[in-house]
């Protein structure tokens, strides 16, 4: 196919004896957004940290843009450049405050001058509305706050495609939204991304495609409506029904 | 008591010059600890094979003698194989030898306390390992260590007493040479004392008033 | 040449004088263990009293122990005491007293560090239980600082045994000494023997507190 951006073929990873992805054969076109989808454990996670190298793969092959994406390579630095990534946990760097998060990687391994970057990190601050707190540590945010902010981060080093790793899961839920939006916008503006999350909602707004995960295994991979009205497997089908309460009291009357 | 000042401001140069030498090698002596337990830390952080071993080998055996028995094998056994040292040259020697592996565990237990996600944060912007190190691990690992390293430091200046062992004239050595000669053992114990506090004191109150610092700009996440 | 000097170790009784020597030393440090733990409990005690006068008087002591050269107070004890007071204090008492003056300086903020280290919320949920403050001592307290104090406190006995090396420069006859003795006897047979000597009590020092470090280390893991 034309414009593959993202290519995984044949990927296993194992942990001891575990072997937690069994087999992933995955493409992902540029400007697509995926969305991953799994009970815990499903190896959704580890699927992410495979794509950036984070974790050696035992068998198979990622491609990004036809390079190969390998753990041990001394390339994967310059090869990271190319995919941004945000954590569950945020992870901004404690001792520096926020313009200093977002230059620190844009400036010392792009190369970048100050200026440029610091415009560019103007500009998405000013966006999502934090601006003001340039000069703040990260102590000083509130989650969706920090969350926002790593957003920017892996932003500003000009990715090309960008992966989520259950952005939200640590977030108050009052906090779920503005991070959300930041990512809806981040689609419209036509980013590649793979993105793992448990807000289905999000996942049914944002997605171009779903793929659903159970024990390592590609088990769905459809459009977001057919996926959320009719799920073609009964794993699928249990799995969104864990989402759905019913009411079980009847009303007194 | 009755103390005799004539006494004490005739041989103030003599302690002033000990205290110069005592202070002399606690400079030197910590210089090096500080360098040889960045280098142990960074290795055992790295788990870098067989280098770890040895250095850990290293760190028992520093951590279980004392300075003096490692003092007296320097300057005295040494020798008899060919390594001679001056007594300064052990007592910095000694005191290093010692000092590393104090230092060594006080800062890998600051560079262990940075969490993985951030190394693995760092990993996803592209950035090297040696600019994780530098930008990354270390300015955080800092914080835990140094009210460590402090601790060390007045440690090892208060080890430095041992050095009069290898007949070295520091402010132990000067006490005891008078006591010997006049027999005016207050007198040069009180200044010995003083002595002590002038170079002890501030320094631990500069290292006391560096932890509260830290305590309180504490990075949180 | 080159091998002769590692057979004055065994000639003759040296090798066992080496060790009574170092005998010496680990009695003095033994002693001093055994009186500072209690002395240290009690003093830890006191140092959590909320009472300012008691905080000031340990703070100072604490502090003048611990910044003070273990050889300063050696030498105060045995060259100022002696004549200040006119006490005739023999080089083994001084170093007693000494070492147990500072056993009992670390040993009581050990147990400080443990017993302030119990969160209060396991005070409120004792108390919650109907506990009374001494069953809450006995059942809550006590049980949680000893996990924490017993590998601190074999910690402190390897720095004992180490520190204790120092009765040297007060002029006891102990395993350096000793060697020395040794060393001077055969001088003009055995020049190198001084390698010999000093590298075996070297390795005597580590023996005897390697072991203990170990202990610690494995109990500390153990209990965490």
């Amino acid at each position: 196919m034309e414009n593959i951006q993202l290519q995984v073929s044949g990927l296993i990873k194992r942990f001891g004896t575990e072997t937690v992805l069994n087999g992933i054969d995955l493409s992902v076109r540029k400007g697509e957004v995926v969305v991953v989808l799994g009970p815990s454990g499903c190896g959704k996670s580890t699927l992410l940290r495979c794509m950036n190298g984070l974790e050696p793969k035992s068998a198979g092959t990622i491609l990004l843009d036809g390079e190969e994406v390998t753990s041990d390579s001394k390339k994967i630095a310059q090869l990271r450049q190319k995919i941004g990534m945000v954590f569950q946990s945020y992870d901004l760097f404690p001792h520096k405050n926020i313009m200093d998060n977002i230059t620190l990687a844009p400036v010392k391994v792009q190369k970048r001058s100050k200026k440029e970057v610091e415009q560019d990190a103007e500009r998405l601050l000013k966006r999502v509305g934090l601006w003001e707190k340039r000069k703040a540590y990260p102590r000083e945010l509130s989650g969706g706050q920090k969350q926002r902010v790593a957003i920017i981060r892996a932003l500003c080093m000009n990715p090309e495609v960008m992966l989520f790793d259950e952005v939200t899961a640590a977030l108050d839920p009052e906090m779920v939204r503005e991070v959300l939006d930041v990512i809806l916008e981040l689609a419209e503006s036509g980013m590649t991304m793979v993105i793992v999350t448990h807000e289905m909602q999000f996942a049914r707004a944002i997605a171009d495609r779903i793929i659903f995960l159970d024990n390592g295994k590609i088990v769905e991979n459809s459009p977001p409506e057919l996926f959320f009205t009719n799920p073609q497997t009964q794993r699928a089908k249990d799995f969104l029904q864990t989402f759905a309460y019913e009411k079980r009291r009847t009303a007194i009357n | 008591m009755n103390l005799n000042f004539d006494f004490m401001q005739k041989y103030l140069p003599w302690y002033l010059e000990a205290a110069v030498l005592t202070v002399k090698i606690a400079f030197f002596g910590i210089l090096l600890s500080l360098l040889v337990g960045v280098v142990c830390s960074v290795v055992q952080y790295y788990r870098i094979p067989v280098i770890r071993r040895i250095i850990s080998v290293y760190i028992e055996i520093s951590r279980n003698t004392p300075l003096l028995v490692q003092l007296f094998f320097l300057y005295f056994g040494l020798p008899k194989i060919g390594i001679v040292w001056s007594a300064e040259v052990c007592a910095i020697v000694g005191l290093a030898f010692l000092g590393g592996s104090y230092m060594s565990e006080s800062i890998r237990s600051g560079l262990e306390s940075v969490e993985k996600s951030q190394i693995e944060s760092a990993a996803s912007l592209g950035m090297s390992k040696l600019l994780t190190m530098k930008e990354v691990i270390f300015p955080q690992a800092l914080a835990v260590s140094v009210p460590g390293v402090c601790a060390n430091v007045i440690f090892l200046i208060t080890e430095t007493s041992v050095v009069s062992g290898i007949a070295l004239a520091d402010l132990m050595y000067v006490t005891k040479d008078l006591i010997g000669l006049y027999y005016v053992t207050d007198e040069a114990l009180i200044m010995l004392v003083v002595f002590y506090l002038i170079i002890l004191l501030p320094i631990s109150i500069i290292a006391s008033f560096i932890e509260r610092r830290l305590r309180y700009a504490g990075f949180g996440n | 040449m080159q091998d002769s000097g590692i057979s004055v170790l065994f000639m003759g009784s040296n090798f066992l004088r080496l060790l009574e020597g170092l005998w010496v030393t680990l009695r003095i440090s033994l002693i001093a263990v055994i009186l500072s733990i209690p002395l240290g409990i009690l003093f830890g005690m006191f140092m959590t009293l909320k009472n300012p006068i008691s905080k000031a008087v340990s703070r100072v002591y604490l502090e003048f122990i611990r910044i003070m050269p273990q050889l300063v107070l050696l030498f105060i004890a045995y060259f100022g005491v002696t004549r200040a007071f006119g006490w005739n204090l023999s080089a083994d008492a001084s170093a007693i007293i000494v070492f147990v003056l500072w056993g009992t300086a670390e040993m009581g903020d050990l147990v400080r560090g443990a017993l302030i280290s119990i969160p209060k919320h396991q005070y409120d949920s004792a108390s919650a239980l109907g506990m009374t403050k001494i069953q809450t001592f006995i059942y809550v307290v006590v049980p949680q600082t000893m996990r924490r104090l017993i590998p601190l406190t074999i910690n402190l006995t390897t720095r004992m045994i180490k520190t204790t090396s120092l009765v040297v420069l007060i002029g006891m006859t102990e395993v350096l000494k000793v060697g020395k003795q040794i060393i001077d006897a055969n001088r003009f047979e055995y020049p190198t023997a001084a390698l010999w000597i000093y590298g075996v009590i070297f390795l005597l020092y580590f023996l005897a507190c390697w072991p203990i470090s170990i202990l610690a280390k494995k109990l500390e893991k153990r209990w965490r």
